[in-house]
């Protein structure tokens, strides 16, 4: 991994305010298998090594990575429910496994594939709960819960008992149920699994909101890259429990090796384009596709396409972050033990 | 303060989740009340045939009957189907994370919402078998309305008893991942020392010293003595001092274990 880019330029990240100071956290498991007759063999599970970064207030950043990476992992060290194995993690200035407790109060989380609702009980029974645990004052509490059933679509569902609710609804409660107490700082893990396009847009908007708005922290871990383009502008991608990449979302395209694409309309079907830096990768009618290097300005190959060919039109296409982090998981894969 | 309002809410919580069950409910007084009878009738046989078995005459062989139908749930007497499986499930899969990182105790949440279905057990299914026990049978009931309230109190203490030993059960899982092996010996036991089978007091010599002596003779024996003033030289007091020493010694061990698993707790699961 000695090729991977660790971008500190990043705005804010490595100035005093650091919210979230991770340095050199390692969580190693320890894994008992079954082998054979009485006997068990011993071995480590190397979830989260050495890693560090540190987040600042108020940042929104995206944590990605394929799956089995250690992004639970290191949320879970993060929020108190897990003892790092070695390194040292500060939120708030608070150790979390040592202080659970004080830092319950200004934290919220969300774990995609669990609940922190009543299952039997309505929604609203569950918050008024909340209420209660978190010591929310009642004009805070009224004014959030109306917020979040406003942003969230709420109102019809409060009645409702949870298990009845759909994953999707149910997914909106458990965002609003770790917002009632004002948290400083919000894990979210996972939160748009099995959320449909119009929820997803709605929970992105109410997270870009609270993010701007009331300057809460956000680490978001997701598999929707989208989540990430349209939150984000620091992202942080972990693989095999080491950090590869901390930067800017744009910077992932140069670093992932990719290219971009020229498509060009001909006045008449030609066979595949001969341009230096550029090879045809698809041919359709008087269609062609060129790809050339992500790094390299599009307007000589223009240039020199124009010079040569009858060009009618063109249009240059980004790579899609998607196929950036897919080679990138797959080269790290292959590099990896 | 804030503390008292967030458990009684819990409390609150465990009550009505309960009560949304009504065909559970209404099955479950069925069964007490059919299994009531059928106790009484082999009861009745019995003392016919040896009366004044364990000290107990007919009537109060036939109340103890009656008590154990109505404390059946809310004593857990049999196999527990309380928070103890849910618990478990929750460690099992993880969940228990969800819990851990809230500011509140873990064993005074699920007391609380123990005691909350509790209340409801004892209000939804104890008091009709119970009526239907003194409406067909001589019963040895108090009159006296300071016994029932002293028995109240021997119930809650039992609570307390019974509480903290399934949460000991339910805390086997973070060992064993699957807690319901446990459960299920747990059911018998209890059962067996409860007193459920047959009243304690028959047992004789140092088995039976040995039955009355465990925690679960908190459960049923002691809490129905004090009812029936048959609790003999211990008296109502004792009868408390015995279950409140359980009570203190269980939870205080179900708080140790919970510290010890929880330091070194491995959250299962993404
Ligand atoms: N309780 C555990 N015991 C043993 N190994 C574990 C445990 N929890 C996680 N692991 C291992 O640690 C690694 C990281 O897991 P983690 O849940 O953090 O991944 P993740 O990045 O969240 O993946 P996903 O995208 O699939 O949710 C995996 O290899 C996993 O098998
Ligand atoms: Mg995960």
């Amino acid at each position: 991994m000695s090729d991977t880019v660790v971008d500190e330029a990043v705005p804010g990240a490595a100035s005093a305010a650091a919210f979230i100071e991770v340095d050199g956290v390692e969580k190693v498991f320890d894994v008992r298998r079954k082998a054979g007759f009485l006997r068990r063999t011993r071995h480590e599970v190397r979830a989260v090594d050495s890693l560090s970064f540190t987040v600042a207030r108020g940042e929104m950043v995206g944590y990605i990575g394929p799956n089995g990476a250690g992004k639970s992992t290191t949320i879970k060290m993060l929020t108190g429910i897990l003892t790092p194995s070695a390194g040292r993690l500060r939120v708030a200035g608070i150790d979390p496994s040592r202080q659970r407790a004080r830092l319950a109060h200004r934290m919220g989380v969300v774990f995609g594939q669990r609940t922190t609702l009543w299952w039997d009980l309505p929604l609203i029974d569950s918050y008024r709960l909340m209420r209660r645990m978190y010591r929310i004052p009642d004009g805070r509490y009224a004014e959030n819960l109306a917020r979040c059933v406003e942003l969230l679509e709420l109102g019809d569902l409060l009645e409702v008992p949870v298990r009845q609710l759909s994953l999707g609804q149910r997914m909106r409660g458990d965002i609003a149920a770790a917002l009632l107490h004002d948290p400083e700082v919000l894990y979210l893990d996972e939160p748009t699994i099995g959320l449909d396009v119009v929820s997803k847009v709605k929970v992105r908007a109410f997270l870009r909101d609270l993010n701007k708005e009331r300057g809460t922290t956000v680490l978001l871990t997701t598999h929707d890259l989208t989540d990430i383009e349209q939150l984000c502008r620091r992202v942080m991608v972990i693989d095999h429990g080491r950090l590869v990449y901390d930067g800017e979302l744009d910077g992932l395209h140069d670093l992932g090796g990719g290219e971009r694409t020229l498509v060009v309309d001909l006045e008449r079907e030609l066979p595949p384009l001969d341009v230096e830096f550029a090879r045809v990768v698809r041919v359709e009618g008087a269609r062609q596709w060129l790809a050339f290097p992500a790094g390299q300005s599009a307007a000589p190959l223009v240039a020199r396409i124009a010079e040569r060919y009858p060009l009618a039109d063109l249009s240059v296409r980004e790579p899609d972050i998607e196929s950036v982090i897919a080679r990138m998981y797959a080269r790290d894969a292959s590099v990896a033990p | 303060m804030g503390q008292v309002r967030l458990y009684a809410a819990v409390a609150a919580g465990g009550f009505r989740r309960y009560a949304t069950y009504r065909g559970a409910t209404f099955a479950g007084v069925f069964t007490n009340t059919v299994f009531g009878l059928i106790i009484a009738c082999t009861y009745i046989a019995l003392w016919d045939e040896r009366p004044h078995l364990g000290g107990y005459d007919q009537a109060q062989a036939l109340t103890f009957v009656w008590v154990g139908q109505a404390m059946f749930s809310v004593m857990m007497l049999g196999v527990p189907s309380g928070f103890e499986a849910e618990l478990a499930e929750r460690i099992r899969s993880g969940d228990i994370g969800v819990d851990l990182y809230r500011p509140c105790d873990l064993q005074a949440w699920w007391l609380a919402q123990d005691l909350g279905r509790a209340v409801f057990q004892l209000l939804g299914r104890g008091v009709v078998p119970m009526a239907v026990g003194a409406l067909v049978f001589r019963l040895a009931l108090p009159t006296e309305p300071w016994r029932w309230l002293a028995f109240l109190f021997s119930v809650l203490l039992g609570l307390l008893v019974s509480f903290g030993l399934r949460y000991l059960v339910a805390l086997s899982a973070f060992w064993l991942l699957d807690a319901s092996g446990v459960a299920q010996m747990y059911g018998i036991t209890a059962t067996f020392f409860c007193g459920m089978l047959l009243p304690l007091n028959v047992f004789p010599g140092a088995f039976g010293d040995v039955a009355r002596a465990l925690p679960w003779s908190a459960l049923l024996q002691v809490p129905a003595d004090v009812l029936m003033g048959t609790a003999g030289g211990r008296g109502v007091l004792g009868s408390y001092l015995f279950q409140a020493a359980w009570a203190a010694a269980i939870l205080g061990v179900g708080r140790l274990l919970q510290t010890v698993a929880t330091r070194r707790v491995v959250v299962q699961g993404g």
